[in-house]
């Protein structure tokens, strides 16, 4: 098996990275992304994700199978969380391993950058005075 | 038909699912939803996703199909 592809209410760095990590490639990179305490000048206190899950979990195998046909990587493991986080906490890690470092750094970019574009899960930032669903209005 | 919706389309259709009769295309779907929630017409952009695929506007539904109204992702 050369893909971890899983939505779960916790992820960590060390799942994807036991996942990926091997003999056979000398360059691993791992992409987390967390929970940020501030957007546009206003407090974040807490996020919401949800998803249409057995479409994204297709999606993220799409990003994985393109990594691997396509860019030269060996082992990938793409994590992401639903449900409810507070700033700091982990919501996405991505970890790719391959034989070299360039391949591995490529395609992590690439796996973080598609995820966010074509992968059904919707964020809901709450601050102090209210919330928002992320990037819904122009 | 089944209509799965999520994020603000959820919020904005005030149910996670609807049901719609007699519409056979994408296109047609997408109409039918504007007219009903105009809100929708203000999002980034809305994707309608048939089987767990993003559909085109001519894509034809089957009654049978699992359809999804996917407003712009925010995932990462």
């Amino acid at each position: 098996m050369n893909k971890l592809i899983k939505i779960d209410s916790n992820v960590t760095v060390q799942q994807a990275l036991d996942f990926v990590e091997g003999p056979d490639c000398g360059g691993v990179v791992v992409f987390s992304g967390n929970v940020r305490n501030v957007t546009k000048e206003k407090k974040v206190t807490r996020l919401f994700f949800e998803c249409y899950e057995p479409m994204a979990l297709l999606e993220m195998e799409k990003i994985a199978d393109y990594t691997i046909e396509e860019m030269g990587v060996k082992r990938i493991a793409i994590l992401h969380i639903v449900g409810e986080k507070q700033p700091g906490e982990v919501v996405v890690v991505i970890a790719v391993a391959a034989p070299h470092r360039a391949a591995a750094f490529d395609a992590c970019e690439y796996a973080i950058d598609t995820l966010k574009e074509t992968v059904p899960i919707w964020k809901k930032e709450y601050f102090e005075d209210g919330e928002v669903w992320v990037a819904a209005h122009p | 038909m089944r209509i799965l919706l999520f994020g603000i389309a959820k919020d904005i259709a005030g149910a996670p699912v609807i049901t719609a009769e007699g519409i056979t295309s994408v296109a047609a779907l997408r109409s039918w939803l504007y007219t009903k929630y105009p809100s929708l017409e203000q999002l980034r952009s809305l994707m309608i996703a048939v089987n767990k695929v993003y559909a085109n506007d001519e894509d034809v539904l089957q009654p049978g199909d699992e359809v999804a109204v996917i407003p712009p992702v925010s995932g990462g």
